[in-house]
């Protein structure tokens, strides 16, 4: 499989981890597992990019999919992703201003609704 | 000048199958290390633009790729959709494309997310991509998405 799927539970946060490629072939399951999260009534998801190799605006897509639809409930979405590779991909589409991205899981789930840690420019 | 073309069914499931051959021609083409992910990623944007057409439209025709390593290497993917206003023309923001995206959206989520992918794919691939051209097919019919990159050679013996 390219691409796997792991939730645990940190604090008040579903920490969502994905390991492999996010394209348009995968991208698909990962929707799937974000809808699943937000119709089970999960407020403050984290989707933790650090095992992922690939990433294109079919995933970008879903991340803003699954991004709306929590803020409509209320909740949250924010990322966690350190590879410059990935970064690179949220600022040329200017998604970095939407997203909140931390460094790590433990940044994500510190304090609640902590502001965005900005990547470094 | 070499070229290695291929042709493929418009499904998902191969669009990484193109990325992987890209990148093994683009390296033995002299294409840099640091440029490779670029490469890939910029031949699966205009492939995942072209299976996405090819299903819209209910297209069953293959999608083509050539990669030419010339004085530059060179891709051209080429689909047989009709080229529809929304994204035929590379050079908008994506603040402007989300922002038209957000105005027509409405409906189930994944439809939206295929407005958004649309828009965003074309905004990526412009972004990433220094050389690009967006043109109609030479044989009719269809899109021509072309790009380039440098190759550095090494001296022959």
């Amino acid at each position: 499989m390219e691409l796997s799927l792991a939730t645990r539970s940190v604090s008040d946060h579903v920490v969502l981890e994905v390991g492999g490629e996010i394209d348009v072939y995968t991208a698909p399951r990962l929707r799937e597992r974000l809808l699943e999260l937000v119709s089970a009534g999960t407020k403050h998801v984290v989707v933790d990019l650090a095992k992922v190799d690939f990433l294109d605006s079919t995933g970008l897509g879903v991340l803003v999919g699954a991004h709306r639809r929590l803020r409509a409930s209320h909740g949250t979405l924010s990322l966690v992703c350190s590879h410059e590779r990935l970064l690179k991909i949220f600022r040329i589409t200017g998604l970095d201003s939407v997203f909140e991205i931390h460094r790590s899981v433990e940044e994500a789930t510190a304090g609640g609704s902590a502001h965005a840690a900005r990547t470094g420019a | 000048m070499s070229t290695v073309h291929l042709s493929f069914t418009p499904d998902p499931a191969y669009v990484r199958t193109v990325r992987l051959v890209a990148a093994a021609v683009a390296r033995r083409a002299g294409v840099a290390d640091e440029l490779l992910d670029e490469v890939r990623l910029a031949i699966g944007e205009a492939c995942t633009r072209a299976v996405a057409l090819h299903r819209r439209h209910e297209l069953t025709e293959l999608i083509d790729v050539s990669m030419i390593d010339g004085g530059r290497f060179t891709v051209r993917v080429v689909d047989r959709g009709p080229i529809s206003s929304a994204e035929g023309e590379p050079g908008h923001t994506t603040t402007e494309v989300m922002a038209q995206v957000a105005a027509e959206a409405g409906g189930r989520a994944a439809v939206e997310e295929d407005l958004i992918m649309a828009g965003v794919g074309l905004a990526l691939l412009n972004g990433l991509v220094s050389d690009l051209g967006v043109t109609a097919a030479p044989d009719g019919s269809g899109t021509e998405v072309r790009m380039s990159w440098p190759v550095s050679r090494r001296p022959s013996q």
